[in-house]
């Protein structure tokens, strides 16, 4: 039965978002849970469906006769004892099993190993929530990114989780349950990415903010691209590498775009960095380094249909940012803020911000 | 028994208070309220541990730093007499014996007043000395929503026993008013023992530290 | 006083019902505020639906939508649900208690305007700005930022209705405690009256942090004060527990009365005597009690560690202990019964599966572990939907059908009543059963829309579907009241036929003193004990005599009006302070003058004696069939 109910459950919902596919240890055991749980639960509504069933059909007063008055019942101590002790069961059933998960999730002592050098050996990630962005600090690495969170699979990755305005909350539903980023304090917990699961959805979680923090909250939407661990050791590599260096523009659109961009131009700079070392935990927007690499603009316009559909999605985002994300800090640029030309060249300089790929 | 009944001393009933159906929910309602009374207070003293000394930056006022015993001391042992001189206008109220009663009466309100012009002195200190404000820190707003709470229940409570006072200065008493001065009276002492409360976790813990 | 009703003008009728402080007139009060909420707060449920029915749809705009569904979520607990079950309380209680009224006439009237004015406050920010956008639950972060004064509405009416509603509770804790006929032991007491009891426990401890929840967010938010924020030393999470301390005990505030309706039903319609009572009555006091030892578990994702998540898991786990017993209780109590299928049985029947899942998916959510997923999901949505429409909105369907007759002297239409049933019933699991497999398909609570693409457009086309058929059930629900009300055919003490507690024993509806002669109550379902002796009515406890009765009043709704009146004055007394005093001027003085009409009615009613009048014994010996031509 416990075969069956996986089998049905794990119909439902798409690999990359749905938490009825768990995609890594952490999902695993609280999928687990889920199907313990829910068969103690439907062993209890087939018993009461037995008895209710038997007592509507046979007791009623077309069959018992209409004049009839029952025998005045007050109870049974012997039934009453049997369902009050057999719930107890189920519920220890139940129990010892949460209590060992629970702690066990809550695990996070592997954050302060050192090796000899006094480096920590686990992988930790400073996840900054924010309206309606997210932030992915990576302190011991010294890079920080936005919107595409990237981890190494088959590996704990341990995230400290914070929010800069209002409380929003962090959840890769595939990959584990939520945590609440707090405004008052720092949440600390951990996920493991499983690399076969991520296989099946080309590198790439959805990950949701599961708490209501304003209009766009609906749209809080971010991506988690997987690695194996030595192509997230060059992505390390190379994010480092390109925080140390100054890029030369490409080409002239590039470099007027560069131009609109800046602080003579739209000022973009003020709130968005483009470099991938810079403006962890402070920066007004999400860091622009990988931009030209993002598999979603803003976490919810896909580009994963080819250039062309990226060029268009950054263009409808920076003309209707108020459209799409409502009550977003960003605001829209009309042609008035903006010329088409000027909307053109940022677009190729955006678009030309990349780190990893080629 | 009829409400309105005039009695003498000898005919007056052993509980007054509970002596009418009227009188008996009165007793009883407000017994339950006092009840949910005391879930509010417990939420603000919470809210007040959970918050105290909590300031936005190092140049703000302590507990340690703003709180005196003198002080407090007075206004507790001013609070804990007039419990005591209600409980003597209650003990006047059940022997028929309006006229003491009313004195006893008068001389609690008489203390709460002390109680409640120190409380206004010490807030008014903590301000002009500390720059302890309601909006300068959650500190401050906790400080004074607990102990705020608590005086403006003072305050509530004088004005009803002056009420009674004066609403039945020339009536004497009758099983109408008498549950009324009762359960004023029970209102008394509540505030009392929330004060105790206060004077312990706000006052003395904050002595400590 | 004659007790002989006239016929009446409307005005004299409209000022008999803003004075009255009969408990059968307030309960009519509630029913009709309650449905009227009940209404505004179904047509925000139909928005929200629609907007979902389909992925990245535009109905409504993200602002707005979210307004609507906190809207929909305050409406509901605090303006539906909680009013139509005091309505129930305040129609039966005294009744199947024996007692002539509460114990407190004038405070059971104040506590209906007090929420009445809150309701009312609180839904006109719909056209004063904007309404409350937080969530029903308003979480300090996101509530202290909110813009406009929707908040302010949402902190402002509340804790005007919250007081109504701690008075309503007092009331009836004492109304249950000394006014019971002789006889009337506490273990002989009806089960919706047991659980009018625990509920009410429940109100006047869990009423009181939500009070002062409400002050530190009306401090904050309109006087100055910080204790949500961060920057100030302040701390949000301090809400969060004040808010579900609160919170979940509120859950069985609204379940336990609607699980006494259901056991009324289910001995009546089955002829038989509710199985396991002493049971069935520590069972509900046990829940009361435990209610009050599991908020946290709303709280697993805040972040209180592994310790305190694992206790309150394993708390709220043994929860279901005894809700189990009660519903082996019911249907044990339908064994060996004879069982007839009227509308109010229907629902009764219907609620076993319907509240036995929400149930399970509950002890479910306890799993702390577990409950990272479930969180904030479509699953919670799901799971709350099963308990409180598969629950209390069931006990509220039903016992509008069941005590229809004795709240208005005439039966609700049987037929439509069960057309309404089915179409509810067909419309309320297809609305929520899918949405168990959304919340863990990925889809987040509270979400204006969703996307395309991600496997979550056919359960939400299924859901607003569900939910149309829900709609269409209340609208014949609605036209079932209209044509019986104006049929009118009246019926007699029993329509049922089957009625086993003391309100069927007397007139429907009954005369506006209850009981000529207090009953002599000889042990539990007294009605039923004479039947089978063979007598139509109760054996009375007393001699006809005078009954004192309490006089009708104007004060308690002007008291609210005070209240209601000195609330926009603190509203906008803000934005007074924000134009450094040069618009607004007016809304210091309005919040003084609100404050001295509450203050000064308050002493009105101090310094005037109101010693309430009788009737005299030869006024109801005249008076044969109580009250009614």
């Amino acid at each position: 039965m416990i075969a069956a109910l996986a089998f049905i459950l794990s119909g439902c919902g798409e690999p990359f978002l749905s938490a009825l596919q768990p995609a890594g240890e952490v999902a695993q055991r609280q999928y687990n849970l889920m199907v313990l749980s829910a068969v103690v639960m439907v062993v209890v509504i087939i018993v009461v469906s037995i008895v209710y069933s038997i007592a509507i059909t046979k007791f009623r007063r077309s069959k018992v006769g209409e004049d009839v008055i029952p025998k005045q019942v007050e109870g049974s101590h012997t039934l009453e004892i049997l369902w009050t002790v057999i719930p107890i069961i189920l519920v220890l059933v139940l129990a010892v099993p949460t209590v060992a998960v629970t702690f066990a999730l809550a695990d996070t002592a592997e954050m302060e190993e050192v090796d000899e050098e006094g480096n920590r050996t686990a992988l930790v990630v400073d996840v900054r929530a924010n309206l309606y962005w997210w932030e992915f600090n990576y302190p011991d690495q010294g890079i920080v990114t936005a919107q595409d969170l990237v981890v190494p699979t088959d590996q704990n990755v341990y995230f400290n989780v914070i929010a800069s305005d209002v409380k929003h909350s962090f959840w890769i539903p595939a990959v584990g349950g939520k945590i609440d980023t707090n405004v008052d304090n720092m949440n600390t917990f951990y996920l493991n990415f499983d690399s076969g699961s991520a296989e099946q959805v080309d590198n790439l979680f959805y990950g949701k903010c599961a708490e209501l923090c304003g209009p766009s909250h609906a749209l809080m939407d971010f991506k988690v691209q997987t690695l194996s661990s030595e192509d997230f050791d060059e992505w390390v590599a190379a994010m480092q590498e390109a925080g140390e260096e100054e890029s030369e523009p490409a080409n002239d659109a590039i470099a007027r775009g560069e131009e609109v961009f800046g602080p003579d131009g739209q000022a973009c700079i003020q709130c968005h960095a483009v470099s991938p070392t810079s403006g962890a935990g402070t920066s007004q927007g999400p860091n622009l380094a990988t931009f030209g690499e993002r598999s979603y603009v803003a976490g919810i316009l896909d580009n994963r249909d080819g250039e062309d559909s990226r060029e268009e999605n950054i263009k409808n985002w920076i003309r209707n940012a108020d459209k799409l994300k409502p009550g977003n800090t960003m605001g829209a640029y009309n042609e008035d803020d903006l010329s088409d030309e000027d909307l053109d060249a940022l677009t190729e300089y955006l678009m030309s911000l990349k780190v990893y790929t080629e | 028994m009829d409400a309105e009944q005039k009695f003498t001393s000898r005919t007056w009933p052993e509980s007054p208070e509970k002596t009418t159906l009227e009188g008996k929910n009165k007793f009883l309602g407000f017994w339950l309220f006092l009840g949910g009374e005391t879930v509010l207070f417990a939420s603000l003293f919470a809210t007040y541990l959970a918050l105290k000394d909590k300031v936005p930056s190092d140049d703000h006022a302590l507990a340690i730093d703003m709180f005196e015993l003198p002080l407090v001391f007075i206004m507790t042992m001013l609070l804990l007499t007039s419990s005591l001189t209600s409980v003597y206008a209650m003990y006047h109220m059940k022997n028929y014996n309006f006229q003491k009663m009313k004195t006893w009466l008068i001389i609690t309100v008489g203390l709460g007043l002390a109680f409640l012009g120190f409380e206004i002195y010490e807030f008014y200190h903590y301000v002009h000395a500390f720059e302890h404000t309601f909006t300068s820190s959650a500190f401050g707003s906790a400080f004074y929503t607990l102990v705020g709470f608590h005086g403006a229940h003072v305050v509530v409570g004088l004005g009803w026993f002056l009420l009674l006072l004066i609403r039945n200065t020339n009536r004497g008493l009758n099983l109408y008013n008498a549950p009324k001065f009762f359960v004023a009276s029970l209102y008394w002492h509540f505030i009392d023992v929330v004060w105790v409360f206060i004077f312990t976790v706000v006052y003395l813990m904050g002595m400590v530290g | 006083m004659s007790t002989v009703a006239q016929k009446q003008g409307f005005l004299a009728v409209l000022w008999d019902y803003l004075t009255t402080v009969d408990h059968k007139k307030i309960a009519i009060l509630y029913l009709a505020s309650g449905g009227f909420f009940f209404l505004v707060g179904g047509i925000e449920a139909m928005i929200i639906r629609i907007q979902l029915a389909v992925p990245d749809n535009n109905f409504v705009s993200a602002g707005l939508y979210n307004e609507i569904l906190t809207m929909h979520g305050t409406t509901m607990i605090f303006l539906a649900a909680m009013p139509l079950l005091f309505a129930f309380m305040n129609a039966v209680v005294p009744l199947q208690i024996g007692a002539r009224d509460v114990a407190f006439p004038f405070l059971n009237s104040l506590g209906f305007w007090l929420f009445f004015f809150g309701g009312i406050f609180l839904n006109l920010s719909w056209f004063l700005g904007g309404a409350p956008d937080a969530g029903w639950t308003s979480y300090a972060s996101l509530s202290i930022t909110s813009e406009g004064h929707g908040i302010d509405f949402y902190v402002l009416g509340l804790q005007i209705s919250g007081a109504g509603t701690l008075i309503a509770g007092i009331n009836f804790l004492v109304t249950i405690i000394n006014m019971r006929a002789p006889g009337m032991t506490y273990m002989r007491m009806p089960l919706f009256t047991w659980s009018t009891f625990v509920a009410s426990a429940l109100i006047l401890f869990a009423f009181p942090p939500l009070t002062v929840g409400l002050f530190l967010m009306m401090f904050d938010r309109m006087f100055g004060a910080n204790f949500f924020d961060v920057s100030m030393g302040g701390n949000t999470i301090i809400w969060e527990h004040l808010f579900w301390i609160f919170g979940h005990p509120e859950v069985y505030i609204l379940i336990l009365p609607a699980f006494g309706i259901f056991s009324e039903i289910f001995a009546t319609f089955s002829r038989k005597r509710l199985f396991g009572y002493a049971a069935m009555v520590f069972a509900t006091v046990l829940i009361g009690f435990l209610g009050f030892m599991v908020w946290a578990h709303h709280m697993f994702t805040v972040g209180l560690g592994p310790t305190a998540n694992a206790i309150f898991a394993v708390a709220t786990m043994a929860i279901a202990v005894p809700t189990g017993v009660k519903i082996f209780n019911w249907m044990l109590t339908m064994w060996g019964g004879s069982i007839v299928f009227t509308t109010p049985m229907l629902y009764a029947v219907a609620f076993i599966p319907s509240f036995t899942a929400g149930g399970v998916t509950g002890v479910m959510l306890a799993s702390a572990a577990a409950d990272y997923q479930y969180h904030d999901t479509y699953f919670v949505v799901a799971h709350f939907h099963y308990v409180i429409v598969g629950g209390v909105v069931l006990g509220l369907l039903a016992g509008t059908h069941f005590y229809w007759p004795k709240m208005f002297g005439t039966m609700l239409n049987e037929f439509l009543g069960k057309i309404t049933f089915w179409l509810f019933l067909i419309g309320f699991h297809a609305t929520f059963f899918v949405q168990h497999f959304l919340g863990l398909m990925g889809m987040p609570r509270r979400i204006w829309k969703f996307l395309d693409g991600q496997g979550l457009n056919l359960f939400n086309l299924i859901s607003t579907i569900g939910a149309v058929f829900m709609a269409v059930a209340v609208l014949v629900l609605v036209y079932n009241i209209i044509i019986t009300q104006i049929k009118n055919v009246r019926v007699g003490n029993d329509p049922w036929g089957d009625g086993r507690t003391l309100e069927w024993a007397i007139a429907s509806p009954p005369p506006f003193y209850n009981f000529k002669q207090l009953p002599l109550v000889r042990g539990l379902d007294p009605y039923w004990i004479e039947k089978m002796e063979g007598n139509t009515k109760m054996t009375p406890a007393e001699p006809v005599g005078d009954i004192h009765m309490p006089n009708n009043s104007f004060i308690p709704f002007v008291m609210s009006l005070g209240l209601f009146i000195a609330a926009f004055g603190a509203m906008y007394q803000v934005d007074w302070r924000a134009s450094d005093g040069e618009s607004f001027v007016w809304a210091i003085p309005v919040l003084i003058i609100g404050m001295l009409i509450t203050i000064g009615s308050m002493a009105v009613r101090s310094l005037k004696d109101d010693h309430g009048y009788h009737i005299h014994k030869e006024d109801l010996l005249n008076d044969d069939e109580g009250g009614r031509d």
